[in-house]
Parts: structure tokens; C-alpha cells; sequence
């Protein structure tokens, strides 16, 4: 849907008929996992009224205009972090950039004593990306800001899911449709969040990957699991290809990059086998050649820029309901 | 001659298969009489109607962090809360900095045990130097010192040989080797349970069979060198039934199990919760029960604590970097109540069983019976006492313990250690 023409609006304008009633009343974002499909609907339906926002020759909007963002990010990120600054600036939002490699255990600080002394500075939105799962919900429990995750180990990051989604809704529906996750889905909190918003909006999801990239209990997940990518891949309607860890490779969870990439790339060769109209989806940074081939990465199946630019109006929507959730409450 | 009356209580004394309404009569510092109605001007006199009376309760897995981090728990305050606990005994294991893994710590323990003068305090030493899993300590040494038991707890012996040469060892000793089977490699970064848990939390999880593997391996070698042995704080279906397969073949196997495995599942992690968090982990409900099972049938051979005091601050890290472990002693008779008796599991006389005689025979204690001429250390229970656990009122110096605002059917109210009243509940 384009929104080239959308007015000038400093709230996200009104696409669907079903959200004038809407309440959204969550002041953090932690992970998809317990979100009911009329919530995960009205933040994608929210981005859509942000997207405009891009194309204006002023892109800002005045929503969080004397509020304190802080990127608190624990592990190196580039993508994720410029993007919640810049949706953070659009909203008019000051934005306090802290990093901190490593843990807060090496560090001498915790997390909590981190969290206590931003909340001193009186800041109000914290965007967190952390090694450890579950640290955002350590968060939330020690500062009165609202807590968004930005990835948490191999927890949930609601946000790149929420775009992943919203770059296919704006191509089809979601109800019915097949998608598969492919790579290391053990270590993957994208595959995580995916799978709880997808199964929620009613699409089948199929993690793909060998067995040593699996993590246990899948059994009791609504998830189809594949070790054959050519058995499924006809049926797909979308291919989500997770950036493949170099850490890993070479350690006892697979031998090679030839291996990874002829059992699990996604080559053109391999695309052959897919539908035509196949979306083909990255979160990024791409390994060109080993998860994904380049002529697939920059064909015309490709997403991944699309999702990019999705990102940040995603991040604008979450950014403005996490606020607007914190001043229901404290009003 | 100072003397103390106990009178009308429910005597359990399972050394002695004796469960019966009766008096007891200390003497000094040892047991004198136990016989209905018993007639005596003593000094002291309790009346503990609706009370059970039992052999002074022995908890032998604790962690007392005393040399090193007396921060977290001293011999002192770690006595202070056995005794509140009903505890009468500890063993408190080698894991400190540094480890107890030679005479002059051994006796350190008994001497800081003696200045608190409250529960006795067994040392248990390390099987390796430094709990480094390579060369053996001085257990006999260390024997000579009071050392009841060795283990590396806190990690298990990897190294088969090593492990081999430690039975082989220690066999000459009839002292038993403990240990916390788990397989480092196996195990990994895991931080809880492995499976639909760790993977919705996602957080690494520890395969459950770090803990089997370790424990099949080591009865092989038990096999081959008819040492003792002992299996720390089981956890999941398959420990149960290879120690039950052991003991069948007539090894010296033994086995304890804490509160925790008996209560708790790892969907308590749920919440990222460190208290939650342990070595080993939290199972699945299927392990419960089989740890139920095998206490009642006999598998299991005694109940601890694994008692883990860690400072506040250390536990409100993210969950992944807390330490293991949590404290239990003050609130464990309870724990084990509502665990084992309240589901009719076991029974009193088979709970305090397993609370006495049991890890007495394990050790070598000449504890844990009301035989005439033994040691007066003696715990009266209320069964009905139904109370709820405040973790500010424990008597340790740590409160990681996820048991606050639980309501426990059971707890001490006199806790008395050769004849002596260490600990009353008013």
C-alpha cells in the first residue's frame, strides 16, 4: 500500500476500520509470544501509518517530542541500533547511545545498577539488546521506563519479526500461507519471535536447518520441522534465510561452508525448486555465498531492502505505543 | 548430673523401628531412657503433646562458603540456620576458597564449628587437589582430621581415570566418594533444563544426560572396584533407575535428593527468576515423579538441602549469569513435608528415616538413633504447624530462596544437640 501521498499526520493515519477502537496498553515490548493477533495487528497497522513519514521532505513527527530514548546495547549491532535511533529522531525523540561490550558481570556493573542510574537521568524509553535471554524482563522489573527489546540471546526480537512480518502482509495475507526459517534456528531469537507472531496471525511456519541447529522441545511448538530444504521448498511461500554465525562453523554443529551451503544455502539453483513468486527474506548482514547466493540475495524475489526500510516504521510504531501505553498509566 | 524430661511425644526412631507416644529422658549429653510415662524430677521438662520426637535431623549436603566467602554464609550462621532447620547435623562440603582438601582446612571447620557451638559440623573433604579433578588429595589425612566423605561437588571428577583411581583409592578407607555427576562438556553453558523451556526462555539448556552419563559411567567403575559411593542431588527418571539397577547387583550405591527436585519443574524458570536456578537444574514433571517414586521405594536413600547461600546482588543478575544454587535449611522439614508426607509419598517414620539414620549409616556417624547411651541430639517437630516461610527470619545470612510465602504443613520447634536446647520456635 503506498503511502507516497499520505498527509502530513503527527499520529500514524487510520488504514483500517477495526483499529478506531483499538487500546494498545502495553508499556514494554519484550517478545510476540503472549500477543493476541489484534495487538500484533495494530502495531503492524500503525507502522503502515508511519511509513509515510519516510517520504517526506521533513521526515519528523512530533509524538515523542521531549522524550529521552536510550539505545542500551550490550552486543555490537549496527542495523538494529541506527534503526531505533533514526525511528526514535523521526518521532522527535532524544536519543542516548550507551554501550557496553561484553557483560555486565566483566564490567562490574550490573544490569540493574545500569538500569537504576539511567533512570536517575530520567529517561524514558529503554531499548535493549543483550546477550543473555531474559534480560529485558530483568528490566523492566528494576526501572519505571518502558523496555523494548532489541534482542535479548536466544529470547525473542520482536522487532525484526514484527518487520519481517510486516514487509509479507504487505505483499498477501498471512492466513494460510507457508513459511519456512532456515539456519541455525537453536541460536536464533528471529526464528523465536517469527514463530510466535506468524502462528498467531495463521500462518504454518517450518524451522529447516540440521538437527544440531535445533533447539529440544520443538514437539511441543507450533512449528513443522525439516531437515530436507528441496522436500519443502515447492511448497513455501516465503523463505526467511538466518545469517549463519561464523563462530559455529567448523565447531561440532556442522563441518562446512561447503556443507552448510549445498544442504541449506539458498542457491538459484536451489531457488528453481521454489515458487514463483516466492518472497526471500534475510534479517541481515548477509554472508553472500554461504546462506544465501548473491544473485538470489539481489534478484527480483528479494525483500531484504524492503525490510530494512519496514524496520524503522516498525520501530517508529513501537516506539509511539510503548509511550502512549506509559501515559495511559501514569494519567 | 543435668537432666532433661521430654514427655508425650510421637517417639519416630527408625534405627530402632519404634513409633510410639513415650517419654525421653536425657542424661548429660546423652540419651538415658525412652518408655512411656516415664517418672523423673528433671531439671528441664518439655511437654510435647501432638509433637513428633525424633532422632536429631542430619542434612549432609550444605554449603557453608566459610573459608573464603563468608559474605554469602559463615560455619557460624550456616549452623544457626541448621539448627532453626531442625538439623542437629551438617556435612558441609568442600567447595570453598580455599578448598577443604587437607587436614589443616578439616580442621579449621571443626574448630569454627566449635566456637559456634551449636549443630555439628561435618567436613567433607575434596577428592581432588583443589577440586581440579586431576590429582588426588590427601584423603587419609584428612580422614585422620574428621573428613566423613569426600567429593568435588560443585563440578563432578571428568576424567574416568582419575575418577577410577579415586574409588580405588578410597576403598581402603570404607569412606564414600560423592559426586555431582554431570558431564562438563555434555552440560555445556547450560543454565537450566534442556528442552520447551530453555527453548521458549532461550537460554541454553543443560541435556540430562550430563548427569546420567557421568552416573552410568561411575557405577561401572564402583563395579569393577567395590568402592562406596554416593550420587549427589539426583535429578531426572534415568538416575533413578540406574542407581535402583545398581543396587540390585549388590553395589555400595547410594543416592540422596533435594526439596527442590521433589517441588519444583523447570517451567519456573518461567519468570527468568536466579532463584529458580540450580545444579542440576529443575526437570520436567515426569522426572518429579520418578523421584518420588524413588523415595518411596528406597532408591533414594536420604534427603539434603544442597543448601547454596549466594549474596543478593549475585542474584538479581539475568538469569543466564547468576550462580547455581539456593538456601533451604531453615525451611527444609517442611519442604520435605509438603513434598513427601502431605501427598502421602512416604510416611513419618520413613521421612525421618531418611532425615537420620539413613545418612548416618552412609557416613559413619554414630548418630541419628534414640538407642540408649546415644548422642542427645534431638528434634521436635510440629506436623501440623502449617506455617508460612519468611525468608527474612532465616537464621542464614543469605536469601536466595524461592520459597518465601510458601505455606509449609511442617516445621522444627526444638532442635536440641547433646542435650542441649540450640534452637526453640516460639
Amino acid at each position: 500500500m503506498s503511502q507516497k501521498n499520505a498527509p502530513a499526520h503527527a499520529s500514524p493515519t487510520k488504514t483500517r476500520s477495526n483499529r478506531q477502537r483499538f487500546t494498545w496498553r502495553h508499556k514494554h515490548l519484550i517478545g510476540l509470544q503472549n500477543l493476541a493477533a489484534d495487538e500484533l495487528n495494530h502495531i503492524l497497522d500503525t507502522a503502515e501509518g508511519f511509513q509515510g513519514i519516510s517520504q517526506r521532505s521533513i521526515k519528523k513527527a512530533p509524538a515523542l517530542r521531549g522524550k529521552v530514548v536510550v539505545n542500551l546495547f550490550f552486543e555490537d549491532s549496527t542495523r538494529t541500533r541506527n534503526s531505533f535511533r533514526l525511528a526514535a529522531n523521526r518521532l522527535s525523540a532524544d536519543v542516548l547511545e550507551f554501550t557496553s561490550k561484553g557483560s555486565s558481570v566483566s564490567k562490574g556493573e550490573t544490569l540493574r545498577d545500569t538500569a537504576r542510574n539511567l533512570e536517575a537521568m530520567g529517561i524514558d524509553i529503554i531499548v535493549i539488546r543483550h546477550a543473555a535471554g531474559g534480560a529485558p524482563h530483568l528490566l523492566t522489573q528494576c526501572t519505571n521506563a518502558c523496555v523494548v527489546n532489541a534482542g535479548d540471546g536466544y529470547h525473542e526480537h520482536p522487532t525484526q519479526a514484527l518487520l519481517d512480518i510486516f514487509t509479507i502482509r504487505e505483499r498477501r495475507p498471512l492466513k494460510g500461507l507457508n513459511v519456512a526459517i532456515v539456519g541455525d534456528i537453536g541460536h536464533s531469537r528471529v526464528a523465536r519471535s517469527n514463530l510466535w507472531a506468524l502462528h498467531t496471525l495463521g500462518a504454518n511456519v517450518y524451522f529447516v536447518g540440521p538437527p544440531t541447529l535445533m533447539p529440544s522441545g520443538l514437539d511441543k511448538l507450533p512449528v513443522n520441522v525439516c531437515h530436507n530444504f528441496d522436500d519443502i521448498i515447492g511448497d513455501m511461500d516465503v523463505l526467511n534465510m538466518l545469517r549463519v554465525q561464523f563462530e559455529r562453523i567448523g565447531s561440532p554443529v556442522f563441518p562446512s561452508v561447503p556443507e552448510y551451503s549445498r544442504l541449506f544455502g539458498l542457491t538459484s539453483k536451489r531457488m528453481k525448486r521454489a515458487k514463483k513468486d516466492v518472497l526471500v527474506m534475510h534479517p541481515g548482514p548477509i554472508n553472500r555465498g554461504l546462506e544465501i547466493e548473491s544473485e538470489v540475495a539481489d534478484g527480483p524475489n528479494s525483500t531484504i531492502l524492503r525490510q530494512v526500510a519496514n524496520g524503522l516504521a516498525v520501530r517508529m510504531a513501537v516506539l509511539f505505543l510503548v509511550n502512549q501505553a506509559a501515559q495511559a498509566k501514569t494519567s | 548430673m543435668s537432666t532433661l524430661l521430654i514427655k508425650g511425644a510421637r517417639v519416630i526412631d527408625p534405627a530402632n523401628q519404634a513409633d510410639q507416644l513415650a517419654d525421653v529422658l536425657v542424661e548429660q549429653s546423652r540419651i538415658a531412657q525412652v518408655a512411656p510415662n516415664l517418672k523423673h524430677n528433671a531439671d528441664t521438662l518439655i511437654d510435647a503433646k501432638g509433637l513428633i520426637l525424633t532422632p536429631g535431623l542430619i542434612d549432609m549436603h550444605v554449603h557453608l562458603r566459610e573459608p573464603g566467602d563468608e559474605e554469602e554464609e559463615t560455619i557460624a550462621s550456616g549452623s544457626a540456620a541448621a539448627v532453626a532447620g531442625g538439623f542437629t547435623s551438617i556435612v558441609c562440603m568442600p567447595n570453598t576458597d580455599p578448598a577443604i582438601d587437607n587436614e589443616a582446612t578439616v580442621d579449621f571447620v571443626y574448630r569454627q564449628a566449635a566456637n559456634a557451638n551449636l549443630a555439628n559440623v561435618f567436613p567433607c573433604g575434596a577428592i581432588t587437589k583443589g577440586r581440579q579433578g586431576k590429582e588426588l588429595a590427601e584423603m587419609g589425612q584428612m580422614i585422620r582430621g574428621g573428613a566423613v566423605a569426600f567429593t568435588d561437588d560443585g563440578s563432578g571428577i571428568q576424567d574416568p581415570s582419575v575418577m577410577l583411581r579415586a574409588l580405588q583409592y578410597a576403598s581402603m578407607f570404607d569412606t564414600p566418594l560423592c559426586q555431582h555427576c554431570q558431564d562438563n562438556a555434555l552440560a555445556g553453558a547450560g543454565c537450566m533444563n534442556s528442552g520447551y523451556h530453555a527453548t521458549v526462555l532461550g537460554l541454553p539448556g543443560i541435556n540430562r544426560l550430563a548427569e546420567e552419563l557421568m552416573l552410568y559411567r561411575d557405577i561401572q567403575l564402583v563395579k569393577q572396584t567395590k568402592a562406596r559411593y554416593h550420587a549427589q542431588h539426583l535429578s531426572t527418571t534415568g538416575s533413578v533407575d540406574l542407581i535402583r539397577q545398581a543396587k540390585k547387583q549388590g553395589l555400595h550405591v547410594t543416592a540422596e535428593v533435594t526439596p527442590h527436585h521433589l517441588l519444583l519443574t523447570d517451567d519456573a524458570c518461567s519468570a527468568y527468576d536466579p532463584n529458580f536456578k540450580m545444579n542440576p537444574p529443575l526437570r520436567a514433571k515426569d522426572d518429579l515423579a520418578a523421584l518420588q517414586q524413588a523415595v518411596a521405594d528406597g532408591t533414594i536413600d536420604c534427603l539434603v538441602t544442597d543448601h547454596a547461600p549466594h549474596l543478593r546482588s549475585e542474584k538479581e543478575l539475568e538469569f543466564l549469569h547468576a550462580p547455581f544454587g539456593i538456601v533451604a535449611l531453615d525451611c527444609a522439614l517442611g519442604l520435605f513435608a509438603k513434598a513427601l508426607i502431605e501427598p502421602a509419598v512416604i510416611d513419618w517414620p520413613q521421612l525421618i528415616a531418611m532425615l537420620t539414620i539413613n545418612p548416618a549409616r552412609i557416613l559413619n556417624l554414630n548418630k541419628g538413633t534414640l538407642s540408649p547411651g546415644a548422642d542427645a541430639d534431638i528434634t521436635l517437630i510440629d506436623p501440623k504447624a502449617n506455617y508460612t516461610v519468611d525468608v527474612n527470619q532465616f537464621k542464614s545470612k543469605s536469601r536466595n530462596c524461592p520459597y518465601h510465602n510458601w505455606q509449609l504443613p511442617a516445621r522444627a520447634l526444638y532442635t536440641i544437640v547433646a542435650g542441649n536446647i540450640k534452637h526453640k520456635t516460639l
